[in-house]
């Protein structure tokens, strides 16, 4: 494709004369697709208590809104109900972040910046959908240019209900995703991991073939 | 016990306890901010939890070596720090390894860290990270100045280059701390401390809303944990340098918490109320004010 030409592999001289192959795909991406964590559903012992128990009570939100459903998390950190006081932080970066909330309706285009972000989080990571939208599409059910089931192409840890959910729905959302994480259940990297062919068949049966590694950490 | 074993005991001691310090510090200035916009805020020991979790998180990436070793650079410089200040006078063994002329290796420490971080961050080639660390040195630089230069008033008014020694002097009473002797210069250093404790008016290098938070956007799990485990010993390290320096040091643990926490919050206080400095106008601000202070200092000594 046109818009792909800078991708492909080049060959340039070096000042001293010698002939070296770029290839951009590999520089930029890493292709080399995930594994799970071993024995992640077997007991996991003291240590791996302790440490959900700290995964559950430190939660870093992907500060990245997706959908209309993010205007509700601003009045999640102001004054009125301020979410930090639950541990509940938000970063930039999704390098930092261990929770992506999908807020409302995904589209297409977000589709992609999601899938990346995601799989550039460090796990153990969780996803939180908002809405009926990311249950069966909501009011955008046949949408040409929507999602309408989230869990086809991320695994999902919890959904919150309401078009849009209240704050105070989020924060019950946030109590139950930390009970499933301290129950030793917030697995879903390793689903992700496992499933991974599946999820890629229907993220690229949707996206198409835009020129994008297969795994991006 | 050989006795080197027993002042490097010591020494991992005090590092645990600059540490905690650090940590309560840390969590109590979110405490501030989150009242001053009217909020509860979070709880005194999330800085802990989030730690503990950051440190149960998996690291992915692989950069290159520089990218392993920037975090290390940066805790070495907090530790190194920590080890070679006099930390209560007249103690031997919470004076941990000064010797005469540490200010140098203080000196020196306190900007290494930073180049460390610069080098580590950099080799991730994020953009980011780029534009912080180039924003993060020039400002950090330009801070630099105006505090060598009230660090070379009290070490020539003091004809030393040992803190233990500068601590000494200022011994027998309130007067003769160099805040009094040397006020010119301990203003300089408490402007130049202000740049250098990433808080606004002067935190543009760590941004969070414009930026993604600078030089460690790609540093996760682990990597952020070694960061964030540094990042309350250098703070306090550098406030107890400062308290050394120009606040009449500590005789024990309790003046030194009282010295290290009022300081501590002339940052806090000055980052809550002041809005933020583009890069440009801190340095203009630095080489400006602070740096006409700072050599007057130094002019004012061979008059007094």
């Amino acid at each position: 494709m046109e818009k792909f030409k800078d991708f492909k592999k080049r060959t340039v001289i070096a000042p001293d004369g010698e002939k070296i192959e770029i290839d951009p795909m590999k520089d930029y991406y890493c292709d080399a697709i995930p594994t799970p964590r071993k024995d992640y559903d077997k007991i996991p012992g003291i240590l791996e208590n302790f440490k959900n128990w700290a995964r559950s009570e430190s939660l870093w939100i992907l500060a990245y809104g997706s959908g209309c459903g993010a205007i509700e998390m601003r009045p999640l950190m102001t004054p009125k109900h301020d979410a930090y006081r639950y541990g509940i932080q938000w970063r930039p970066t999704p390098r930092q972040a261990n929770l992506l909330m999908i807020s409302g309706y995904l589209s297409v285009k977000t589709l992609r910046i999601v899938v990346r972000a995601y799989e550039q989080m460090p796990s153990p990571k969780y996803v939180m959908g908002l809405g009926s939208c990311t249950i069966n599409g909501g009011m955008y059910w046949d949408s040409y240019n929507t999602i309408n089931r989230l869990d086809h192409f991320m695994p999902v840890d919890t959904y919150v209900t309401g078009c849009m959910p209240r704050p105070e729905a989020l924060i019950a959302g946030f109590d139950e995703l930390k009970k499933i994480i301290r129950a030793g259940k917030g697995v879903g990297a390793d689903k992700y991991a496992e499933n991974f062919a599946w999820y890629k068949e229907n993220q690229k049966k949707i996206l198409g073939d835009v020129g994008l590694p297969e795994y991006s950490w | 016990m050989n006795p080197i074993i027993t002042k490097i005991l010591y020494a991992l001691l005090t590092v645990f306890i600059i540490w905690n310090i650090g940590m309560v510090l840390n969590g109590f200035t979110r405490k501030v901010y989150a009242r001053v916009n009217k909020r509860y805020g979070i709880r005194i020991y999330q800085p802990y939890i989030d730690l503990i979790k950051n440190y149960s998180l998996d690291t992915l990436v692989y950069h290159g070596v520089m990218y392993y070793l920037g975090p290390i650079f940066r805790l070495t410089s907090g530790v190194g720090m920590v080890l070679f200040i006099p930390l209560i006078y007249g103690s031997e063994i919470f004076s941990n390894f000064s010797f005469a002329g540490d200010a140098i290796l203080i000196l020196y420490f306190m900007f290494f860290g930073t180049l460390g971080m610069a080098l580590g961050s950099n080799e991730t080639g994020q953009p980011y990270s780029t534009i912080g660390v180039a924003r993060g040195l020039a400002q950090v630089t330009a801070a630099e100045v105006p505090l060598v230069l009230a660090f070379l008033s009290v070490f020539i008014q003091n004809q030393s280059l040992s803190i233990s020694e500068i601590v000494s002097v200022q011994q027998g009473g309130f007067m003769h701390w160099t805040m009094w002797t040397n006020p010119m210069a301990t203003a300089t250093a408490m402007l130049a401390y202000l740049g250098s404790m990433m808080r606004s008016p002067f935190d543009v290098v760590l941004a969070p809303q414009e930026i993604p938070i600078g030089p460690p956007t790609e540093y996760h799990g682990s990597f952020l944990a070694i960061l964030s485990t540094n990042r309350p010993i250098f703070a306090v390290a550098k406030t107890i340098l400062f308290v050394n320096m120009f606040f009449g040091g500590a005789t024990n643990w309790g003046m030194f918490i009282l010295k290290a926490t009022t300081l501590y919050m002339w940052s806090v206080v000055t980052g809550t109320i002041y809005p933020r400095f583009r890069v440009d106008q801190s340095i203009r601000f630095f080489l400006k004010v602070p740096l006409i202070m700072g050599l007057l200092s130094i002019l004012l000594l061979q008059f007094m």
